[in-house]
């Protein structure tokens, strides 16, 4: 590879973008080519600077209000209520009812993992609703640890990742999949982390692609007999570092 | 919608380029969300509220600011990169946020939300293009060419500074 084919390059691998067989020849371009390690190292600055939290605005409270307002006083559409033929609107509605819920019984019936994933996404919400994010707040992660001793029948492995970029924030108590948890609470930019913990049943697995659900990201993966799913709003490129910083840094 | 309300007002303010216009956008295309929710049968709800916050925003454009509507951008013009001029390429230096502002707020609008849609928003080149509904050429070409110009104009403006 040469400089004239790396340069266009760098910016994909910078992206996220570059398949696996490219990114080792570039790897070893760059290394051997100062010039364009120089223009590797820009990328990743120039990247660093646009993802100032002091960069992004958030919405202005009197927007949130005035679209609150404009949706409560649109009236509903009028629909032509008198005009329809009544029995043939009872009778198409009924029968599309049963086929509907034929439907739902046979097929919809959520599989174990959806409803983990359901309930798990639902407690993420409820903590950010509800204000209670957390139950220990500290970044300190040998405060966070010994909080949940005698409150779960495990020890949850605390880090703190503030040099990855994702402090930790605090901890909680929650209860998921019929049983006590213990969530810890990390933060990147005005982005909320729930990382939830317990005791896995099965072997160690490698964390998987992340599932989106309702806007949501989710990744799991066991590690040292304890199960991991990691949750939040912030996009998928992003959580997927925040489970890589976590997996390989020391407790 | 309203959880997604930050992401759009933030789109629709680098776009716009003040408060006062982008709550206008973002008002109006919440509004046009909420109405068309019910249709909407996608995966990614920030995506698709994104979507309609750009469309909403050069519908405004047009009607408030035709002459801002950039008539036929040069796209082809980076399409092969010169080498040779990187030759005395200066070492970037982080800026700080209202550096980086500046020089966003330079970028014509076609090449400001795509560093938006990528940086700030995370989105791939694939969901970038489907957003803004250009090839998904096009996105790599303005997002390279935005970057070169961010990268010289915070460059530049740190070597003036350093010699200052």
């Amino acid at each position: 590879m040469n400089c004239q084919q790396a340069r266009p390059l760098i910016d994909f691998y910078a992206d996220g973008e570059l398949d696996a067989a490219r990114i080792l020849e570039l790897e070893k371009h760059i290394h051997d080519c100062p010039a364009c390690a120089l223009a590797w190292r820009n990328a990743q600055t120039l990247k660093k600077s646009l993802k100032q939290e002091a960069l992004f605005f958030t919405a202005p409270p009197e927007l949130r209000r005035a679209i609150k307002t404009e949706l409560h006083s649109q009236v509903k559409p009028r629909a032509n209520f008198w005009n329809w033929n009544w029995l043939n609107a009872v009778t198409t509605s009924f029968a599309s009812v049963c086929l509907a819920l034929l439907l739902i019984v046979t097929l919809a019936r959520p599989s174990a993992q959806q409803q983990l994933t359901q309930e798990i996404v639902s407690s993420h919400v409820r903590s950010l609703m509800a204000n209670h994010v957390m139950d220990v707040i500290s970044t300190d992660q040998h405060t966070v640890k010994p909080w949940f001793n005698g409150k779960v029948d495990f020890s949850p492995p605390v880090k703190d990742l503030a040099a990855q970029g994702f402090p930790l924030i605090g901890g909680r108590l929650d209860y998921i999949g019929g049983r006590g948890v213990s969530a810890l609470v990390f933060q990147r930019r005005k982005h909320v982390i729930n990382l939830y913990i317990w005791p896995a049943k099965e072997k160690d697995s490698k964390p998987a692609s992340a599932i989106p659900i309702q806007g949501y990201n989710l990744i799991h993966w066991s590690q040292a007999e304890m199960e991991f799913w990691a949750v939040s709003d912030l996009n998928e490129e992003e959580l997927v570092e925040f489970v890589q910083d976590y997996t390989t840094s020391p407790l | 919608m309203l959880p997604y309300l930050d992401a759009a007002y933030n789109l629709a303010r680098w776009l716009a380029g003040n408060d006062h216009d982008a709550q206008d956008v973002a008002q109006e295309a919440s509004l046009r969300a909420f109405k068309f929710f019910g249709s909407f049968r996608g995966e990614n709800p920030r995506a698709w509220l994104l979507t309609i916050v750009r469309n909403t925003f050069y519908n405004w454009l047009k009607k408030n600011r035709p002459a801002e509507i950039a008539g036929e951008l040069n796209e082809e013009a980076l399409a092969v990169e010169d080498i040779s001029a990187n030759a005395c390429m200066a070492n970037l230096h982080q800026a700080d946020a209202e550096m980086v502002r500046r020089a966003i707020d330079e970028l014509p609008v076609e090449f400001r939300e795509m560093i938006i849609l990528r940086e700030m928003e995370g989105f791939s080149y694939k969901e970038i293009a489907d957003l803004s509904d250009v090839p998904i050429g096009t996105v790599m070409s303005r997002l390279a060419r935005a970057r070169k110009q961010l990268q010289q104009s915070l460059g530049g403006e740190f070597q003036a500074g350093g010699v200052k």
